[in-house]
């Protein structure tokens, strides 16, 4: 920018405001000089947006549509680039990269981890992990927030549409789809929709054009979990067990203490996450119910979460005879799984409903799992019905709600008085950690979420621009948090147990939560993992 | 990736807490470690990340920035060649050419039997005796028509062949 009396041109970012100061942004000198910037910054970038993922949502293409930047200036050498997609998850390619940093601050100052880095210096500077290794061979746990912080497509999840593409297209497969909760508060955003719109029945409408044979919701998953991991947390309160205890349902936060505090292991939840348990459900009991041979049974499952693609290749969550779940598609994913079978608009389907046979009801517990907090808050629903005897008559926690780093809260359950907190992000999780390390910790339950908010930022949601994002702060999770406590809301049972669909399953198959077969099929083990691994 | 022995390891962990509670501690950590160890390994990075609070991705910027450090363990004998402006024009190239051949360490790597790492080094300072090349901190000039640093290598080779063959 140009500022009157000052000779050379400021940096907009770091020149202080003072009183009677004059600034020209779009003067000619300032245009032609961002113009240049953009320009030498395009000089070594590799240019085949066409075929890039960040096509149409980049920031750079954006800068270069505004300067009105039609040509390549400068031609020239090109800083020799790493491209890495040796994780599950997580696409490395820095020939796309324009050294923002944006990735390396949100790992260490969100996660407060620090995988990325700077490494070597001038022309040949490069962001990356530690020796440019695979972020599988680090202390990474794939949450994807640096993806959703990255402008240009230097970081990008690992697609799984052809694989899922393939399935839907083997008439031998059963392929079924289940969507998380959170995605329903974001897939709209690809579609053009404002930040936060609900587009459950659209959603559903356009999965099941895409030709998958079931969809179902990971929210009667979701009700599971509380099952199991409420029956956990009764008998580790009844029994002596370790306390607190940890929610397992983030897988990123499970990647995050087998690296860095796996002395608290006992402490977490042995329960599957919501999508595995469900995954694990349809491969058993579904697939008997229908008379399908579980090994022609391919399950998709649509999340808001980069993590979920390594979890679902965990040995430890193997229990079965399968892997529970197949394919993994970020809500990006499966906006382009939508658009790729010409469903460019999704408003003009009606609302539909998810299958319905055998696993189909859920909850409004079951939906507030995709927000920090609603894990929580859903638990205690459950466990408080289970110790009144009778049904609640305010199933609203709210203090379980908002978007605070950590929420704690003191609740009644049947006369005794137990701490609870609910903490997402690392960062905000760390000390919270320590105290239980410690020993001083007060709390019996804490959730735990690996992404600032709970799942409706994570990693595989929706990106919003660093301008965009700027300009609304963190409103835009709580525009999506809302969203899924309006449908809690709409929803005629709002407590997990009163799914009669899963209370069914219960009788016929698992018996009862916590009995042996619900513990080899929905829980697992988790064991310490080493910060670098590197031959 | 080789395991660092018990010394080393002490050795780190010393010199990381004599710096800790300076000012800027991670590049004097670091230097140190490169004189005592001749490299920086993973574990150094990790303990001094650590102390510093840092992430060991950082230190490693840090170590990558600075042409000093090095993140390879060097060989038992280190050669540097200037590759200055004036060396460069009286035939470095040639020079590093040869002694990749004699020692078979490629250029800033070391060689596979761990006995010779070749550097190749900005100005020595000494363009009047181009090119320059210096064997564990002791100089030859006019190394190309002068066989001091070929005859000196080859000394080496033979001496830590003998050596090998009576242990």
């Amino acid at each position: 920018m140009e500022v009157k009396g000052a000779r050379a041109l400021l940096s907009a970012c770091t020149t202080p405001v003072s009183e009677g100061m004059v600034v020209w942004t779009n003067s000619e000198r300032a245009i032609r000089a961002r113009k240049t910037t953009v320009e030498l910054i395009m000089s070594n970038h590799n240019k085949n947006c066409l075929s890039c993922k960040r096509n149409l949502n980049c920031e750079l293409q954006k800068l270069c549509q505004e300067l009105g930047i039609r040509e390549n200036r400068f031609e020239g050498e090109y800083t020799e680039p790493t491209f890495e997609d040796a994780s599950p998850g997580i696409v490395r390619d820095t020939s796309k990269c324009v050294l923002c940093e944006r990735c390396i601050q949100t790992c260490k100052k969100v996660q407060g981890i620090g995988v990325l880095g700077l490494m070597n210096r001038g022309f040949k500077t490069k962001v990356g992990p530690i020796y440019d290794a695979g972020f599988n061979a680090v202390n990474c746990m794939q949450c994807g927030q640096c993806v959703t912080a990255c402008p240009v497509g230097a970081l990008t999840e690992k697609e799984s549409i052809h694989e899922v593409i393939e399935a839907i297209n083997d008439p031998d497969k059963v392929v079924i789809c289940q969507t998380a909760p959170a995605v329903r508060a974001s897939l709209g955003e690809e579609f053009g929709h404002r930040i936060g719109t609900l587009v459950t029945g659209k959603m559903v409408a356009a999965l099941k054009r895409c030709g998958f044979d079931r969809v179902y919701d990971t929210n009667y998953g979701a009700d599971m979990t509380i099952m199991e991991e409420g029956t956990e947390l009764l008998k580790r309160i009844q029994n002596g067990g370790v306390l607190p205890m940890f929610t397992s349902c983030s897988p990123g936060w499970i990647k995050y203490i087998e690296y860095e505090y796996p002395d608290l292991l006992p402490h977490l939840s042995s329960a599957k996450s919501p999508h595995m348990m469900f995954g694990a459900a349809l491969k058993t009991y579904w697939a008997q119910k229908n008379n399908i041979d579980p090994s022609k049974i391919f399950v998709v499952s649509i999340m808001p979460c980069i993590a979920k693609k390594t979890e679902i290749l965990r040995p430890e969550c193997k229990t079965g005879e399968y892997q529970d779940v197949d394919a993994v598609l970020t809500t990006r994913e499966a906006a382009r799984l939508i658009k790729m079978y010409g469903m460019d608009n999704i408003d003009i389907f009606e609302d539909e409903k998810f299958d319905q046979d055998f696993c189909g009801e859920y909850t409004g517990a079951g939906v507030i799992f995709g927000t920090s907090g609603g894990v929580m808050e859903a638990a205690l629903r459950t466990v408080k019905q289970i110790l009144d005897g009778k049904p609640l008559e305010n199933v609203d926690f709210m203090e379980c709600r908002g978007m605070a780093g950590v929420k704690e809260a003191e609740v009644d359950l049947n006369g005794q008085k137990i701490w609870i907190a609910i903490t997402s992000s690392m960062s905000c999780a760390k000390p919270l950690l320590d105290e239980v390390r410690a020993g001083t910790s007060k709390y019996t339950f804490i959730e735990v979420m690996g992404c600032p908010g709970g799942c409706i930022n994570g990693g595989g949601q929706s990106i919003i621009s660093g301008r965009k994002k700027a300009r609304i702060g963190d409103e835009y999770k709580v525009w999506r948090m809302e969203t899924l406590y309006e449908e809690d809301k709409m929803m005629p049972k709002r407590v997990s147990m009163d799914n009669a669909q899963m209370q069914d399953m219960y009788t016929e198959f698992f018996g009862e939560p916590g009995s042996e077969l619900a513990e080899k099929l929905l829980h697992t083990t988790y064991s310490p993992k080493k910060r670098f691994d590197i031959e | 990736m080789e395991k660092l022995n018990g010394e080393a390891l002490r050795k780190i962990d010393e010199i990381v807490a004599r710096h800790k509670d300076q000012a800027g501690p991670c590049i004097e950590m670091l230097h140190e470690v490169q004189n005592e160890l001749g490299y920086i390994p993973y574990e150094a990075m990790e303990k001094i990340a650590e102390a510093t609070g840092s992430s060991p991705a950082e230190v490693y910027g840090v170590v990558m920035f600075y042409a000093q450090f090095t993140t390879e363990p060097k060989g038992k004998h280190v050669i540097n060649v200037c590759l200055g402006t004036a060396c460069y024009v009286k035939g470095a190239q040639q020079l590093i050419d040869r002694v990749e051949k004699l020692t078979g360490a490629a250029v800033n790597k070391t060689s596979p039997d761990g006995l010779f790492s070749l550097d190749a080094t900005r100005c020595l300072g000494a363009c009047g005796l181009a090119p320059v090349c210096i064997i564990d901190g002791k100089y030859y000039g006019n190394a190309l028509v002068n066989n001091d640093f070929t005859n000196e290598i080859r000394r080496i080779v033979r001496e830590e062949k003998k050596a090998g063959a009576n242990a």
